[in-house]
């Protein structure tokens, strides 16, 4: 049972990446498509915050004056790098919906089944 | 129809061994994984017992982002300014487009869009001022607690947000004209770079924390981080309005196009 439940991060975070994986694949409208790719990098976040993760830790928020806590504290450099990782997927969104919106214009249609010449 | 599904089975097929073969290698590399919550690196605790004595900043995370590893965050910021502006020229009119929106449309037409609820006004207004004074209390305190520029930066954009919503779409130009907003972005960007020479200048590192550090808890304290945290603010705060507006422009270019029809 325990390694089930210690496991249960990487488990949810494969799920999620399977999911989005899924989704981007078969997806027949790009709108769609661009969340189902939200989807799999949220199974990222997941990953970082398991691998900082100790049972029983608290945040790594140090209080001055007060006596320093005697249990475990999470890992603040994977939470760091989570931060990063919340602004490149937030970046990466705005531009492919901004792709989409051209793509509407040009071709009329968001189901990528549809578009299937190039044009220059 | 039938053609039709013909025409995808290859490609399913394909879907299915690929995502066989990557479900067999995660479930591999997450067996051999560490069970969660025996994490946490040395140097992640090397850095919670060191970042008030060293930066007098008790937000071991905005420690990391905006000091010890701020080199890579001034990365970060740049990658977000060049999306911006990436969706800008993306969505940016070309000259043979005709400039029209469908509110200049309106105006020579003399109608009004149709009014927005009391209700929603009302809201809108609230969650205004409400917005701004909840960002810049995130965007100054991330030294102190949790918080700092990137989040305090989004919120601040949520108020022009809140009142474009509630009102029309010349008060948000009004209050977020795109030049003052540009501005805002490009000195967001270069704020954060301009503190990394002023460590060359005060013959340190670039980047290294050269200001007062004050007392840890204090909002004026751990030096360029509060002043690296209001530059991320601005910067992203600018920044997601932009693409806000961006956005807003193709929106109502959409309106006229589609009443045009």
């Amino acid at each position: 049972m325990t390694t089930l439940l210690s496991h249960l991060p990487w488990a949810v975070a494969a799920w999620l990446l399977a999911c989005g994986l899924y989704g981007v694949a078969t997806s027949r409208n790009l709108v769609h498509l661009v969340v189902c790719l939200s989807v799999l990098q949220s199974s990222t976040y997941l990953v970082l915050l398991g691998v900082g993760w100790r049972t029983g830790a608290t945040a790594p928020v140090v209080v001055a004056g007060a006596p320093p806590s005697a249990g475990p504290v999470a890992d603040p450099i994977v939470q760091a790098l989570m931060l990063t990782d919340v602004v490149v997927g937030a970046t990466v969104t705005a531009l492919l919906l901004a792709l989409a919106v051209q793509v509407h214009e040009r071709a009329g249609t968001l189901d990528p089944e549809r578009l299937r010449r190039l044009r220059g | 129809m039938r053609l039709g599904r013909r025409r995808v089975r290859p490609r399913a097929v394909l879907l299915a061994i690929g995502i066989a073969g990557l479900a067999s290698l995660l479930g591999a590399a997450l067996r051999a994984l560490p069970p969660s919550g025996s994490g946490a690196s040395a140097y992640g605790d090397l850095l919670v017992a060191r970042s008030v004595p060293e930066r007098r900043a008790q937000d071991v995370v905005a420690a990391v982002n905006f000091d010890y590893r701020g080199f890579d965050t001034i990365g970060e910021e740049f990658i977000l300014f060049a999306a911006v502006v990436g969706v800008l020229t993306i969505l940016r009119r070309r000259d043979d487009e005709e400039d029209v929106t469908a509110r200049d449309e309106d105006a020579s037409a003399a109608r009004a869009p149709p009014p927005t609820s009391g209700a929603v006004r009302v809201l809108g207004a609230g969650l205004a001022g409400a917005t701004v004074c909840f960002g810049l209390y995130m965007a100054t305190h991330g030294q102190v607690s949790p918080g700092g520029g990137f989040q305090g930066g989004v919120v601040l954009a949520t108020a022009p947000l809140a009142t474009y919503l509630a009102m029309e779409v010349s008060v948000f130009e009004k209050i977020a004209p795109r030049w003052l907003i540009a501005l805002g972005e490009g000195a967001g960007a270069a704020g954060f770079v301009a503190l990394g020479f002023l460590g060359l200048l005060a013959g340190r590192a670039f980047l290294e924390n050269v200001l007062p550090l004050g007392e840890a808890g204090d909002v004026l304290s751990s030096g360029t981080i509060l002043a690296a945290n209001v530059a991320v603010a601005l910067e992203v705060a600018a920044g997601l309005v932009l693409l806000l507006a961006a956005f807003l422009a193709e929106a109502l270019h959409r309106r006229l196009r589609r009443g045009a029809r």
